[in-house]
């Protein structure tokens, strides 16, 4: 299909802007060429958008099982909140007087992501959950650089981490130290006994971990961090299967990211954008990032409420900064309208609706994986939480069935595939997830469409390269696309 | 898959030729294959010091990105810089594609020859 760059003709438009009345910006432009936008009518655009849709598979076009990514249902009320002309006509630098409603958002959505995960204080300026990662190593080694403690250089990640608690601990300056998982892909002890000393600064660890198990040991394994004098960061993007239920904080952890995008029902996918509160444990307050909203009942000792004008001290939000704050870590207070988008969430399900959404997420991921047992071979055979991952290492040795291959059959389906060939320690993984917001009828079309596409593949496994015959895009190469990327428009 | 006799290998998969006390380091046959495609070359600058059982440099495919270890620890002489825009070479002729020449060595992993390197592959397929 054609880029929006490519259509239209020179001088169409729909003249949506209204003429700039201002000199200023015009004098002090630096660009020496004229911005080349495109120039197309509301036909065209209406057009491109929809073919642009055509070409993807949304949660609205049906199921999207990929695991570790929480593909649930995006409310539509979530939307209409963030619409409201309150937020979206509203500027961070406007006078905090003016912008109380979006402060009491900010303040009340902290509170309650506390109250969830157990901690004490919250960030919700970074950006998506690898961003969450960052600042909350950040804060990490304020903590010891504080102390004094300047030995402590290594972060400890099992190897079934995400890829990206690795690439944040190397981002911040870390070193990073892998440690083997056991035969439950949970954490070896023995291993992280071995590896905490007097260097450690920390351990990064997902729970439930990437093979939708909940690790048995969670409150030894931060214990023995902890008497080694390190920190504990919990990696919430499997929140899903706990909230309500356990809490990182309860757990042992210091310091952790949600992604409001996973857990909480913000739009998804796309590149963003996304939302990674970063949440702390008191000590760790001092070091966040970003504005802080206070009432005048949570004023810090030193500071008095007449001098900022308060009088209304429970209703009256200030903002602040955190005395030994590692500083922005993304403009003004994060992307503000998708914090909107998760608090309509977090409100409209209620203590009662945040739990039971995780144990929908149990039941449906224990459900499906029932469903597929004994065809689909388990990586680990165990009552799973949100997501479970299958081998087709079998099948690819027996007849050269490919993970890949199972996945892009699916697609002819309208299923979205589930997560490839993640997490490593598994060979020829696929990674499935339900989410709780698919229905009972859903889960059973969904079992029987890849018992059929596994059956298809002891029948004629030579064909199962040809797959996907029906979607708009086949096989692309991935090898092409990698070493030789293209990731910008040149005009010719 | 191909096991040169005269070459030595580690149970990280990298191969070692060792020849006037100059160690030549690449990553083997069975490695190249198990990855896939490369796409992406992390290497070492000259100059750098390499310690045996630490991370030289990275490899990524498609698939995923794997640190490739040195199994020597020394100077780095020479990088292969080519690599860096044609890592293709590495799944075409895997025992061409060089990564490192490591000089000043002072220690070495405990290497396998080529017929003990192939059935401990053999051993790691099953697994």
């Amino acid at each position: 299909m054609k880029l929006i760059f490519e259509m239209g003709a020179p001088g169409r438009g729909s003249e949506l802007v209204p003429e700039c009345r201002s000199s200023y910006v015009l004098n002090t432009a630096l660009r020496e060429k004229p911005l080349h936008l495109p120039e197309v009518s509301e036909t065209e655009i209406s057009r491109h958008y929809t073919e642009l849709a055509k070409q993807a598979h949304g949660v609205n076009d049906g199921f999207y099982p990929l695991g570790s990514c929480t593909m649930k249902y995006n409310p539509k009320v979530n939307e209409e909140a963030a619409a409201l002309p309150g937020f979206t006509g509203i500027h961070p630098l406007q006078d905090v007087d003016d912008a109380q409603g979006a402060l009491e958002v900010l303040s009340k959505m902290e509170d309650m992501l506390c109250e969830i995960t157990g901690m004490d204080a919250c960030t919700l300026q970074p950006a998506a959950g690898a961003h969450g990662e960052f600042t909350g190593l950040l804060l990490i080694k304020a903590y010891h650089t504080n102390r004094g403690d300047r030995n402590r250089t290594k972060i400890i990640v099992p190897d079934s981490a995400h890829g990206t608690n690795p690439a944040s601990a190397a981002m911040a300056g870390f070193d990073v130290v892998n440690i083997a998982s056991d035969d439950h892909g949970c954490v070896d002890l023995d291993a992280l006994k071995k590896a905490v000393g007097d260097d450690t600064a920390g351990l990064m660890l997902t729970n439930p971990n990437t093979v939708g198990l909940f690790d048995p040991n969670i409150a030894e394994v931060t214990r023995i961090v902890h008497e080694a004098g390190g920190l504990c960061y919990y990696d919430g993007a499997n929140l899903n299967a706990i909230m309500g239920i356990a809490r990182p904080g309860d757990m042992g952890f210091d310091v952790m990211h949600l992604n409001l995008h996973k857990t909480f029902a913000a739009p998804h996918g796309g590149g963003g954008p996304g939302s990674g509160p970063v949440a702390c444990k008191d000590f760790l307050a001092e070091y966040l990032p970003g504005i802080r909203v206070l009432t005048a009942n949570t004023l810090p000792d030193a500071v008095c409420a007449s001098d900022f004008g308060i009088t209304d001290q429970e209703n009256h939000y200030i903002v602040s900064r955190a005395d030994r704050s590692i500083g922005d870590v993304r403009s003004f207070c994060g992307n503000f309208l998708v914090i909107v988008r998760s608090f309509c969430y977090i409100l409209t399900l209620g203590r009662e609706g945040i739990s039971e959404a995780a144990t929908g997420a149990v039941l449906n991921a224990n459900y499906m994986m029932h469903g597929l047992k004994g065809h689909y071979r388990m990586a680990y055979d165990r009552v799973c939480m949100h997501e479970f991952v299958v081998t087709l290492e079998q099948e690819k040795q027996e007849r050269g069935v490919s993970a890949l291959d199972i996945a892009k059959a699916l697609l002819d389906h309208g299923i979205h595939p589930p997560t490839m060939y993640f997490p490593l320690i598994v060979h020829e993984a696929l990674m499935i997830e339900p989410t709780e917001t698919e229905s009972r009828e859903t889960l059973d079309e969904a079992i029987r469409i890849f018992l059929d596409v596994l059956k298809q593949s002891e029948e004629t496994p030579d064909e199962m390269s040809q797959y996907p015959l029906a979607a708009p895009i086949r096989r692309p190469d991935e090898v092409a696309a990698a070493r030789k990327p293209i990731v910008r428009y040149f005009r010719e | 898959m191909n096991f040169p006799k005269e070459l030595r290998y580690s149970k990280s998969h990298e191969w070692v030729r060792i020849e006037d006390g100059i160690a030549t380091i690449g990553l083997t046959d069975y490695a190249q294959h198990e990855l896939g495609d490369l796409v992406f070359v992390n290497l070492p600058e000259e100059g750098d010091e390499l310690t045996a059982g630490e991370a030289l440099g990275d490899v990524e495919s498609v698939k995923a990105v794997s640190d490739v270890y040195s199994p020597v620890s020394g100077t780095v002489l020479q990088i292969n810089e080519e690599l860096l825009d044609h890592p293709e070479l590495i799944n075409e002729a895997p025992y061409d594609a060089w990564f490192v020449k490591v000089g000043s060595l002072t220690e070495e992993e405990e290497l396998l020859d080529a017929a003990d390197y192939e059935s401990f592959c053999e051993e790691e397929g099953k697994n």
